[in-house]
């Protein structure tokens, strides 16, 4: 497919430890296409932010990718060299991440660092930088960009500083975003503001956005297709429809089925015993098996293989034709 | 005083001063500053009943959840619970037995245990410091109950909090809030910092305890979808004032404070798949500053002078000039 922006195929990332080789990544793979957001969805440990980190190259040792390749529109980055990594990032990879406050220098006035950005990726003028960076004020919806451009980051509310973050991430127009968390540390009502923002964004200009978040609402509301993540590994990918409202995979079901909903009038919620492993503990076979109603022989010894079901790819072997379950 | 009434709370008040050092006031000619944490809430609770405050951050609602157990002395108002006033100083022994019932459930569950305890001895502290049961094998039996009771083995008792999840850890707390016979929880956020398949685990918990147990439960929460599951009725917070309160058939199906409108309307839900809306615009303005009258005024499309001008009561559940006048349609 000529559209897709990245591709990720089979990805691990391992991290060494006195402890041995912990495996936090373990054969991952997903497309975003242009325009496309793809929200990568999971629980604490389910390995989503390393993913963002894999790709644009941020894992710091003792983490390393041990396998797997990801290319950005067809090339290769995985395995470039730090110093051309840093071109890519920033330039053809934007980021978002939770906190604005940490991804901004508290030393610096707004529109300085948004130039800075802009003319490190770009041979523009200082002036015509700085015109462009209020456009992309202008453009995240910062009321009286000439005037908040010299401001400082703590002179901007929570939910403004996002904005500053998400124009400071298209200040180079990207190819793609990885927006790690970018709603959690926002009030509600701030935090509807912001993905309808993102949403917008990602239309008009064809960016590609990796959507990490914990939030399954969030998803519902901006993703075109989820990728469920379990224990370092996808469990269920696919069109957002289909993934939130008939999930295959017995965790996305446990999953869908424990969130509290506006509509819902159900007495109790889905429970999944249990917790997620750690990662020095991943069972053998399927990683979901000990929590798994649905658990069966196979399950314990072989690990599934993310097959089509419907419309989506489910790694179960519930699904597998050749199963004894099925 | 309303026949029922566990919890009833009066024009509960708190000011905080947040002036700079005297040295600077002094030097800068600054004046003193204050902020209205929380500005005339009244609310009660009905026995085994859960009530739920739901706002944004800074709307005070954590305030007045250390105010009702007495972690936090109120600038004004009253807080009775079963009949005992909280502040009276009349009433100080009638409050020490009162206090054993009355137990609060944090948001992080690590940072309220000692780390250096063995669960056991977290679980029994409140029988020992209450005098609830006498000798040692007594009290571990009651403490393999309640951890029974929570959804643990009672050999976990010997394990230090930091070997459990963070699931898990809610439950040591939960059995630790029950140890001293505690008949009414306040949870402040119990379930935010919780994933949500374990969030379900605790948020189904909370109910079976409630259902065998008769607790009333105060809740405190940012997520609408998870009072929603909880709550039998709602408070919802707005800049430390309450903008509505209501059961909760009324609060989710026919919201009529504007706020209540617009947080519903914000919240991300799995039954909006890629919903395209309009936000409201704007965000809570500083407590220190308030707008004038009604604070929601700002950010409200229904606002006109008398609302900026004249803060409204609380009438038949909603604070509103544009509900009181009719101006809004149902």
């Amino acid at each position: 497919m000529s559209d897709t922006v990245l591709s990720v195929r089979d990805l691990r990332v391992v991290f060494e430890t006195r402890r041995g080789t912990l495996t936090a990544i373990d054969g991952v793979s997903f497309d975003i296409a242009r325009g496309e957001i793809l929200g990568v969805v999971g629980e604490s440990g389910a390995g989503k932010s390393v993913t963002g980190s894999a790709v644009i190259g941020l894992i710091d040792p003792p983490g390393r990718i041990a396998g797997g390749e990801i290319r950005l529109r067809g090339e290769r980055i995985d395995n470039l060299t730090p110093e051309k990594m840093r071109r890519v990032r920033g330039r053809r990879i934007g980021m978002i991440f939770q906190d604005p406050l940490t991804s901004l220098d508290p030393l610096y006035r707004v529109g300085e660092q948004i130039v800075e950005t802009i003319r490190t990726h770009t041979d523009l003028s200082a002036k015509a930088a700085r015109a462009r960076a209020i456009d992309l004020l202008t453009e995240v919806g910062i009321p009286a960009p000439e005037r908040r451009i010299d401001g400082y980051p703590h002179e901007f509310s929570g939910g403004m500083r996002q904005r500053v973050v998400i124009a400071l991430a298209l200040a180079a127009e990207p190819e793609l975003i990885i927006a790690d968390e970018p709603t959690t540390a926002l009030d509600v009502s701030v935090q509807a503001q912001v993905i309808t923002l993102l949403k917008r964004l990602c239309r008009e200009r064809g960016t590609a956005v990796m959507l990490v978040t914990h939030d399954m609402g969030v998803i519902a509301e901006a993703a075109d297709r989820v990728a469920v993540m379990y224990s370092g590994r996808v469990a269920e990918i696919g069109p957002v429809e289909s993934v939130v409202r008939a999930p295959h995979h017995p965790y996305a079901r446990g999953l869908m089925g424990a969130i509290p909903t506006l509509s819902d009038t159900a007495e109790r919620l889905t429970q999944i015993p249990g917790a997620m492993p750690r990662l020095t503990a991943i069972p053998p076979g399927c990683a979901f098996n000990p929590r798994c109603p649905n658990v069966f022989g196979r399950c314990r010894a072989e690990r599934p293989e993310p097959l089509p079901v419907d419309r989506t790819r489910v790694a179960c072997h519930l699904y597998d034709e050749r199963g004894e379950a099925a | 005083m309303s026949a029922g009434a566990y919890v009833e709370v009066e024009d509960l008040r708190r000011v905080f001063d947040v002036s700079k050092p005297w040295l600077n006031r002094v030097i800068e000619r600054a004046p003193r500053q204050t902020l209205k944490a929380v500005d005339g809430v009244g609310f009660t609770i009905r026995r085994g009943e859960t009530f739920a405050l739901v706002g944004e951050s800074g709307s005070g609602k954590s305030t007045v959840a250390r105010m009702v157990v007495g972690l936090l002395p109120p600038s004004a108002g009253e807080v009775r619970i079963a009949d005992i006033s909280m502040t009276d100083p009349r009433q100080a022994a009638a409050r020490r037995r009162l206090r054993a019932r009355i137990q609060m459930i944090f948001q992080d569950p690590y940072a309220s245990m000692n780390p250096r305890w063995r669960v056991g001895a977290i679980i029994a502290e409140p029988i020992r410091a209450f005098n609830l049961i006498q000798g040692e094998a007594a009290i571990r039996e009651r403490v393999g109950e309640l951890l029974r009771l929570v959804g643990l083995h009672p050999d976990d008792a010997r394990k230090y909090p930091h070997e459990f999840s963070g699931g898990q850890r809610q439950r040591v707390a939960i059995a630790r809030a029950l140890a001293s016979q505690a008949e009414f929880l306040v949870g402040d956020e119990p379930t935010s910092a919780l994933d949500v398949s374990v969030q379900a685990q605790i948020l189904n918990l909370m109910r079976d305890l409630q259902d065998r147990l008769g607790l009333t439960y105060l809740f405190i929460s940012h997520n609408l979808a998870v009072v929603r599951h909880m709550a039998t009725r709602i408070g919802v917070m707005y800049l430390g004032r309450l903008v509505e309160v209501g059961d909760k058939a009324t609060i989710f199906g026919r919201p009529r404070h504007p706020y209540t409108r617009m947080l519903l309307d914000a919240v991300p839900d799995l039954a909006h798949i890629g919903r395209a809306r309009t936000p409201v615009s704007g965000e809570i303005p500083n407590p220190i500053d308030p707008p004038s009258g009604c604070t929601f005024n700002p950010r409200c499309p229904h606002a006109n002078n008398r609302c900026r001008a004249e803060v409204p009561k609380l009438i038949d559940g909603v604070a509103c000039h544009a509900v009181e006048e009719g101006r809004l349609g149902a």
